[in-house]
């Protein structure tokens, strides 16, 4: 069969380079095989995860102007920001999730958001603002999706002292935990600003005038 | 020459009434040396969560018994009413807004809170717990109060 094979590759260098793939033992021993294949793993795989990372902090998220200009300054504003005991929570502690599987999936999703870069979808405060509401929507649905899983790496109903908390913030609390309310259901807004809400919850705002 | 010399002396009156009036008036800063760092009082802070505030007058704004700090109200989205709104007070567990904060100045009633009604706390205000600046005697009328 190989040596079929070899006869009708003679000429075709791409066909030669399957052969070695194919039968890779015919030319180097197994154990140098096995010595570089464990080698360019390790050198693979970490600079897979070391480059991952580096999309993963701070400086790369507002190193685009949409980013900078719109929602940083907002939430240069919050507490998630600035605070009375110094913990600050970052985009990525909230926008990107903890393990790795799911951080991949986001990561890839993410790739959209680089053509919406280039094509210059909100590279204006006005584009920005008129996208505003659907932006913000995606994003309370898929918090919605994973039971607002990224506020849980650092927030658990099952660890709060209820006693500590303010009145309005333990019957709000004891209520959405019994009926398996998420935190985004009533913390929309707390890290940026929030688009138009007329059509999202009629009460809380004006509308048109 | 008559007149310089009127014109000297005016300026020498007014400079000196101007230091006069320097002498007397006292900066922001009080009486401290620039080299000196001025002394702030520590910023209160609004009282965290209680029961409704009674009203001392008729007409008065009810107070806000909660902190509201962070709290948003602009024309996209207003966060006290996500929970003082008709449709959500029962939820919340709050006081509902007035219906008289329905109405145009024209005493239209409108379908939803009146633009002049909207931002909350031109009128509502939180409260700290600080000592009055100055003694005040001031008592409600026993219809509100309902102490004889």
């Amino acid at each position: 069969m190989s040596n079929k094979n070899s006869k009708e590759c003679n000429d075709m260098i791409l066909c030669r380079i399957w052969q070695v793939l194919k039968k890779p033992s015919v030319t180097y021993s197994l154990g140098t095989l096995l010595v570089v294949g464990f080698i360019s793993g390790v050198l693979f795989w970490g600079g897979f995860n070391t480059a991952m990372e580096m999309t993963n902090n701070e400086d790369f998220c507002i190193s685009c102007h949409e980013m900078e200009d719109n929602v940083y300054q907002e939430y240069k504003q919050t507490i998630h920001y600035s605070n009375r005991t110094g913990v600050r929570a970052t985009c990525p502690d909230c926008h990107v999730p903890k393990e790795w599987n799911h951080k991949v999936v986001r990561k890839i999703q993410a790739s959209n958001e680089l053509l919406h870069k280039a094509l210059g979808t909100i590279d204006t405060r006005e584009k920005f603002e008129g996208k505003r509401l659907q932006l913000a929507s995606n994003v309370w649905k898929a918090m919605k999706k994973t039971d607002s899983r990224e506020c849980r790496n650092c927030h658990n109903f099952e660890y709060m002292d209820f006693g500590e908390q303010g009145r309005r913030a333990v019957k709000a609390h004891s209520e959405g935990l019994d009926a398996g309310k998420t935190c985004i259901d009533c913390h929309k807004g707390i890290a940026h600003e929030l688009p138009d809400m007329h059509d999202v919850d009629p009460g809380s705002s004006i509308g048109d005038i | 020459m008559k007149k310089i010399t009127l014109i000297m002396a005016l300026l020498l009156t007014a400079g000196m009434s101007m230091q006069a009036i320097s002498d007397s008036v006292s900066s922001l800063r009080g009486g401290n040396d620039i080299d000196n760092d001025s002394t702030t009082t520590p910023a209160k802070k609004y009282n965290k969560d209680g029961e409704p505030i009674a009203r001392d007058y008729v007409q008065q704004p009810p107070l806000i018994p909660h902190k509201i700090t962070n709290y948003r109200i602009n024309l996209k989205s207003n966060k006290c009413m996500s929970c003082h709104s008709w449709a959500d007070y029962r939820e919340a567990g709050a006081t509902k807004i007035s219906q008289t904060h329905f109405e145009s100045r024209d005493k239209h009633v409108l379908a939803n809170v009146s633009a002049r009604r909207y931002f909350c706390t031109q009128c509502h205000v939180p409260q700290v717990d600080a000592k009055p600046l100055v003694e005040n005697e001031f008592t409600p009328i026993t219809a509100i109060s309902g102490q004889q």
